[in-house]
């Protein structure tokens, strides 16, 4: 211990935690240990602890598990591959028959084999009312599934509905463990047994989550043998340790993610993302259910300096819930930061400016209450900058901080600063968001949009197996959301992760996923860390 | 000291404690449901967490059903006590685990936290009280005491992350958190002895101000009082003086302390668990309380004033021991 660094823990002690991270992010690497660790071994950080690792309660449901296979999984270009399927499925000409064949010799990680029974009790069981899983409407097109000799599953569905493979990439748990123990509490829910490339070998709650190779594995065994997912709730510590090199990988926010740039042993990795942050403009509202003061607000806000202050660049402006580099977005919807022409919008209207600089119309001030998560700082800064961007138009927002406890029952008339995203299909997030006959259904449609022209198109994009033919239905979706938007789309948000530069994939460097929403335990450059390689 | 323990005494005042704790636990558990049912929070959505969000008013119903969070709050909390008599804990809804597991899975390592912890905020509070409260006013009292006061204001998760920076990152000496190295999956008793150094160190010393300001005064108080005066005129060894007299009555608002510190250990060590990652039951409780997660929310109740309990009857015990005339009745 050297004076020097006695006087930087006093400097510390005096300048309050604001000092502590920035000392913290200016101090060189010096004792990254973990840069030196096995090669064959990489720890990672996240900031979330999965409630239960079974994919009966939801665990696994958009693909990508470590520990388990679905039938089908996303590449790093998310098309739909193989996995424990032989091949992608056969489907009826009528849109409602699907068949797979499934990979032979597959085998648990506990020596069982895997079949069709396996498949068929995964599904029904998410299917059963009993099954205490939150994301069972994902699967609301399933009428039944069943096994055809050992080798063959086959899918019926109630309604043709086009992006069916791709809720296929749920993960398969094995009947002769699962079928046996209560699905909601049992040991499985925190002991799983799959046929993924990882077996976990440990989960201490709290603390981390260990996995090693699984020898037996289908696709090969990983050349990372053993993995580890370390729990930190907090940026900071989490920033820290991975300084400090006790971890190899982490996911941070712009703001600390930021104090690695400059260092050579590590890369930064922005996932494109499905993340959006949106403000639900509500129907039974008078003032946001009034079609020009929507589009005006469409108009009047700055997405591109949300983008720059709020995201630090890690982002980019959202115009709907499909990013604007996604295949599916329609090229032209872009909307401008327009000021003037959204004062005009409202002038034409009838919204003219009071005696505050509110606007009024027969009496009514263009005031409106905007509600964002407490606790959430990103919502927060999207919903002040988007008061402050309305405000130079006319209109008056009150943002407020609530639980969701007290925001949903104020969701029919109030607006909420709200967060969604699920990558893949453009049905997945549109058909919730904007179909009228699911206003007010849980947390569905909670602007409660009533667009016959986007009811009708939406309807036509899920049924139409036609890739033409879908493709024009959610074009007309998002033209219709120029026209009349019954939310105002903020941002499409980058997840960042910082990784050691010592692994490498035989397609190059490491890659990233298109990420949902909700950060799950694959997301981030370990998507697919069954294929790194040491660096030589 | 050769005086012969009054065991009798002593295990009378325990057996009534222990009875009068049965209702005192019985309306703990009455609150906790009741408070629970009028906490806004909804159990559904904490279950269903970021999947409630696009799930179907249909589903969520389903899922309120199948938690049984829409009967009655007499109706659960009598079906929970009968189960919890019987030795059945229920299952934890947010954990999908059973409560009894939660709660072997991690309490034993919050409570070699909080009894590590504990010991270093006694022994070091103590020892510094001593010498402080020997020459008040003193070069070691003056630094120690400011120090104390300072401490007494940082909150236990800012010296946490300080300790984080300085031990692990600056020096590089002692592992930043988790129970052990973070690469490693088997628990072995020479890595949990590292990494319990700094969130014990930490917790002790965010308890330590209180021991060592109580010893200071009641050792600079006793060290004036008369029987002390009269002991070193009588010229006994300064020694003699200060583990026989000034100590034995200077002690003994430490003792009452050791008791009322119990409650505030465990807030402590709930933070010092999330900033260390440390694997102990404090994450849990937050989690159980935000998800209003009945049956675990219940149990681990029972368990704090089970632990509030018996630090106060240990301290009154204590007291009774180091002062005959309090005796043991309670």
């Amino acid at each position: 211990m050297t004076a020097r660094s006695l006087r930087g823990a006093a400097a510390a002690t005096l300048a309050g935690t604001l000092a502590l991270t920035a000392a913290a992010c200016s101090t060189p690497g010096g004792a990254a240990a973990g840069s030196g660790g096995p090669k064959d071994a990489a720890v990672v950080g996240i900031a979330y602890e999965p409630e239960s690792l079974s994919p009966l309660l939801g665990y696994g449901k958009d693909g990508n598990s470590k520990i388990f296979d679905g039938l089908l999984a996303l590449d790093a270009d998310m098309r739909l591959r193989p996995a424990l399927a032989a091949a992608l499925p056969a489907v009826s000409a009528d849109g409602l028959t699907y068949t797979y064949r499934l990979r032979k010799g597959v085998k648990f990680s506990d020596g069982q084999p895997f079949t069709a029974k396996d498949v068929v009790f995964t599904y029904r069981t998410v299917l059963d009312p009993k099954t205490n899983n939150a994301s069972r409407t994902e699967l609301d097109a399933l009428k039944d599934v069943r096994a055809v000799g050992d080798d063959s599953v086959v899918f019926t569905l109630k309604y043709p509905y086009a992006p069916f493979a791709q809720r296929t990439v749920l993960a398969i748990a094995p009947e002769h463990v699962a079928g046996r123990q209560d699905v909601n509490t049992g040991p499985f829910t925190t002991r799983p047994v799959g046929t993924g490339p990882y077996v976990l070998t440990g989960w201490s709650k709290g603390e981390k989550l260990t996995f090693k190779a699984n020898p037996g594995y289908w696709g090969g065994e990983p050349a990372v043998k053993k993995f580890t997912m370390a729990v930190i709730k907090d940026d900071d510590v989490r920033a820290t340790r991975l300084r400090a090199g006790d971890l190899d990988a982490a996911i941070l926010p712009p703001a600390l993610a930021a104090g690695f740039a400059q260092d050579k042993g590590r890369k930064t990795y922005a996932a494109k993302t499905y993340d959006y942050r949106t403000v639900t403009l509500p129907t039974h509202h008078q003032v946001t259910g009034d079609t020009a003061v929507r589009r005006a607000l469409d108009i009047a806000v700055d997405r591109r300096a949300m983008v720059d202050k709020i995201l630090e660049g890690a982002g980019k402006p959202a115009y709907g819930p499909v990013p604007t580099d996604s295949p599916w977005f329609a090229k032209g919807t872009e909307r401008r930061h327009d000021l003037a022409a959204a004062g005009k919008i409202l002038d034409e209207a009838g919204w003219k400016p009071g005696p505050d600089g509110v606007r009024v119309r027969d009496g009514v001030r263009a005031s409106f209450p905007l509600w964002y998560l407490s606790g959430d700082k990103l919502r927060q800064d999207h919903a002040l900058a988007y008061a402050s961007d309305a405000k130079k138009a006319g209109i008056e927002i009150k943002a407020q901080a609530g639980t969701w406890e007290v925001i949903e029952p104020r969701m029919k008339t109030d607006a909420v600063l709200a967060g969604g995203g699920s990558p893949g299909d453009p049905d997945f997030d549109q058909y919730l968001l904007l179909t009228s006959s699911l206003a007010g259904d849980g947390f569905n449609n909670m602007a409660w949009y009533d667009n016959k022209t986007v009811d009708r198109a939406l309807q036509d994009g899920r049924r139409s197996n036609d890739p033409a033919a879908r493709r024009a239905a959610y074009d007309t979706v998002q033209r219709e959301l120029v026209k009349n938007p019954g939310y105002t789309f903020l941002t499409h948000i980058d997840h960042l992760y910082v990784v050691n530069d010592r692994w490498d994939t035989a397609t190059g460097g490491l890659t990233t996923q298109v990420e949902p929403h909700d950060h799950g335990l694959a997301s981030g450059p370990w998507w697919n860390v069954e294929s790194w390689k040491p660096k030589q | 000291m050769s005086r012969r323990l009054p065991w009798g005494a002593m295990a009378r005042m325990t057996g009534r404690r222990a009875l009068a704790a049965v209702p005192v636990l019985l309306g703990v558990t009455l609150a906790v449901f009741a408070v629970a049912e009028a906490s806004p929070f909804d159990p559904v959505k904490a279950y269903a967490g970021t999947a409630g969000l696009t799930a179907s008013q249909e589903n969520l119903d389903q899922l309120r059903a199948n938690l049984g969070v829409d009967r009655p709050l007499i109706t659960r909390w009598w079906e929970w006590l009968g189960d919890a008599v019987t030795g059945d804990l229920g299952r934890s809804g947010v954990m999908r685990q059973p409560v009894a597991d939660v709660i072997a899975e991690r309490v034993g390592w919050s409570v070699l936290l909080a009894a590590t912890a504990f010991l270093v905020a006694v022994t070091l509070g103590t020892a510094l009280g001593v010498l402080a409260g020997r020459r008040r006013g003193g070069l070691l009292d003056r630094a120690v005491s400011s120090a104390a006061y300072t401490l007494e204001a940082a909150p236990a998760f800012w010296l946490g992350l300080l300790a984080i920076w300085f031990f692990a990152l600056r020096l590089g000496v002692l592992p930043a958190g988790g129970l052990t190295d973070t690469g490693s999956d088997t628990v072995t008793a020479g890595q949990v002895a590292t990494h319990l150094v700094l969130p014990a160190l930490v917790l002790g010393v965010s308890q330590l101000p209180w021991f060592f300001l109580y010893v200071r005064q009641g050792v600079g108080d006793a060290l004036e009082e008369d029987p002390v005066r009269g002991a070193r005129a009588r010229g006994l060894s300064e020694r003699t003086v200060l583990t026989g007299h000034a100590l034995r009555s200077g002690m003994l608002p430490m003792l009452t302390l050791i008791g009322s510190r119990v409650p505030e250990l465990i807030t402590g060590a709930l933070l010092v668990e999330t900033v260390f990652s440390w694997p102990g039951i404090a994450a849990a409780t937050v989690q159980a309380a935000v998800s209003v997660d009945f049956p675990l929310l219940a149990a681990l109740t029972v368990l704090a004033t089970a632990a509030v309990l018996l630090g106060n009857l240990l301290s009154d015990l204590l007291y009774g021991l180091a002062d005959p005339r309090v005796g043991f009745d309670g």
